[in-house]
């Protein structure tokens, strides 16, 4: 009985394993491109530096590590983490395993939102794109809860229907928008569309991090409340939660998490879905381990699916979102296929 | 004086009253069964009574508190609810499940500590549920399960548990293990308990009074045999039965007349 306590210290093994796993994916990720710099290389270059007191690279290499793919890694690793991080908490709220992060009209009211940036030229506006698609997933979001609120609260089920009908209806806009623009803004959509990691530099990292950082923060406040929310409202009532204002506190704070990662990186599907799943299976189904497990091990997965997609096809960049749906889809038939969910 | 009090509550859905005139105290250390048809405000009841309905008109107090205003933490602390069999979708182990308990006295990022543990493993001891600690909540039977939710419920340390027709789901070996379990944590802990149920001959065998619901009033509150008789019944359920007693206990015990009894012969 002790070994099945939840305790900090065993958040705290986990987390490290996880941390390892996010390092190696990290490295892995670095020393892979199509550039062509060996791993002996580089450790060469970092040992034999270790010693001189510099790096034994040339610039062009160290500009290659560490100012194109770097920044790269740790965007993706914040993108990942974001939606599943997201992802754990929409599916805990609405007591639905089938839950993603954009299942509230996040996803298509920040593809509007990111579109009309595009065909406006706002791409030229330091952070013009993510700024539109971040006020758009924000607006949707509250339209949903508008939609989908009843009097004395909000209902899972009302809310979720909400959520689609939302997105369905963006993705007519998403497609009115599509059929009448020109081809060299229709590649931008497109990619913006199936998620994109290309775009990676210093300030929008610190920006999306302390986003990230203040979301998550309030998400883990609440991961107590959130166990017994999955046991049920009522029953998390009867257990001293105060349901309404927990819930409403938390769809924001992780339809913030997600808008962060969408507005920059585009529509990633599946991560938010998958990796919650995962994590559960391995950890049971306590929020206090599962959050901080599934954030570091979603952006571990995301490094390595960014880094596939990287290099997969010499030559071109294939966008993320391809590879976790190819790898993602999958994965989520085996699961419904071997196990209950 | 009493530990709960309800004062002239009325409590209704839209235009359909559910709770009319409702007023009843309950001793500490008292057993106080529940009954009525479908649809005579039993549950709507406990809801009141626990704070998450609120009375249109009304007070209920417990431990000398009224019970509106009061955040939910402070309520779970004074009441405990073990409910119908609950499905998850989510499943959790049966030690979590008891661990939820310890919630409403734990601050938002404080970790359940060794005197927590202790009042959970306690509670799992009292309702022989030790050795489910980590089967998962799915795996267990009905009876399994209930008995894990009184120990959560145990856990939370409450004033007053209330029962809001635990046994539904049961058949009648775990419905008698069940009220078995409850009376003996009544009586040997002090434990106040409210239980609302729709069988009648387990609620005269195991409370100390009945309340008898009949369309949001009570028709009629006090021992057993005072109002488990063939008139109550007959006007509150509007079915015709038989009440004998016991032979084991001289408590009262109801047998439904069928209309068309399958065993019955005509004198011949």
């Amino acid at each position: 009985m002790e070994k099945s306590f939840i305790t900090p210290s065993r958040i705290a093994r986990v987390s490290a394993l996880l941390v390892i796993l996010l390092v190696i994916a990290g490295v892995v990720s670095i020393l892979t491109g199509t550039a062509g710099i060996g791993a002996a290389r580089v450790f060469r270059g970092i040992v034999t530096g270790w010693r001189e007191g510099h790096l034994a690279l040339d610039p062009s290499e160290r500009t290659i590590l560490f100012s194109i793919r770097l920044p790269r890694i740790i965007f993706a690793g914040i993108v990942g983490a974001a939606l599943s991080t997201a992802g754990v908490v929409f599916q805990a709220l609405l007591r639905n395993p089938l839950a993603d992060p954009y299942i509230l009209g996040v996803s298509g009211g920040s593809a509007v939102g990111a579109i009309i940036g595009i065909l406006l030229g706002a791409g030229a506006v330091p952070f013009g794109i993510p700024a539109l698609a971040f006020l758009g997933a924000v607006l949707t979001v509250a339209l949903v809860f508008v939609i989908g609120s009843r009097e004395g609260g909000l209902d899972s089920n009302t809310l979720l229907l909400a959520g689609v009908i939302v997105n369905a209806f963006f993705s007519a806009v998403i497609m009115f928008f599509i059929s009448t623009s020109s081809s060299a803004d229709l590649h931008t959509i497109t990619f913006w569309l199936m998620g994109d990691m290309s775009l990676a530099d210093g300030n929008k990292i610190v920006l999306m991090t302390l986003l990230l950082a203040a979301g998550s923060g309030v998400v883990y406040c609440y991961a107590r409340p959130l166990n017994l929310i999955v046991a049920g409202e009522e029953t998390a009532m009867q257990l001293g939660v105060d349901v309404k204002s927990t819930k409403i506190t938390l769809f924001f704070a992780a339809s913030l998490i997600t808008a962060v990662a969408v507005a920059f990186a585009g529509m990633i599907g599946f991560v938010g879905l998958v990796i919650p799943h995962m994590m559960r299976m391995a950890l049971g189904t306590d929020h206090r381990l599962l959050i901080p497990a599934s954030f570091l091990f979603g952006a571990s997965f995301m490094v390595l699916a960014d880094t596939v997609a990287r290099v997969v096809f010499s030559g071109m960049e294939l966008p993320v979102g391809v590879i976790t749906a190819l790898c993602g889809a999958p994965y989520f038939v085996y699961l419904l296929r071997t196990r209950r969910m | 004086m009493p530990i709960v009090k309800v004062s002239d509550v009325d409590f209704r859905y839209k235009d359909i009253w559910a709770l009319r005139d409702v007023s009843f105290d309950v001793r500490r250390g008292e057993f106080l069964g529940v009954i009525g048809p479908n649809g005579s405000g039993k549950t709507t009841l406990i809801r009141v009574i626990d704070g998450i309905l609120a009375p249109e008109k009304g007070v209920v107090s417990v431990s000398g508190s009224a019970i509106r205003g009061m955040r939910r933490r402070d309520i779970a602390r004074l009441i405990a609810v073990v409910p119908q069999d609950s499905t998850m979708i989510f499943s959790f182990r049966a030690l979590e499940i008891v661990l939820m308990g310890r919630s409403p006295h734990l601050g938002m990022l404080r970790f359940e500590g060794e005197s927590d543990r202790e009042i959970v493993r306690r509670a799992m001891e009292m309702t022989d549920t030790s050795s489910l600690a980590d089967r998962s909540m799915d795996s267990l039977s009905g009876g399994e399960r209930q008995r894990v939710l009184i120990a959560r419920a145990l856990a939370q340390e409450p004033e007053v548990v209330l029962l809001d027709e635990p046994t539904a789901f049961l058949d009648i070996k775990h419905q008698v293990e069940f009220f078995g379990l409850m009376k003996r944590l009544n009586r040997e802990r002090g434990l106040t308990v409210i239980a609302v149920t729709h069988d009648i001959n387990l609620a005269a065998a195991y409370c100390d009074r009945v309340m008898l619901l009949k369309e949001g009033r009570i028709h009629t509150l006090g021992v057993p045999g005072e109002v488990v008789t063939e008139t109550n019944i007959r006007e509150v359920y509007e079915t015709d039965v038989l009440v004998d007693a016991n032979p084991l206990n001289g408590l009262p015990r109801i047998t439904v007349l069928s209309s068309n009894p399958v065993g019955s012969r005509k004198p011949v």
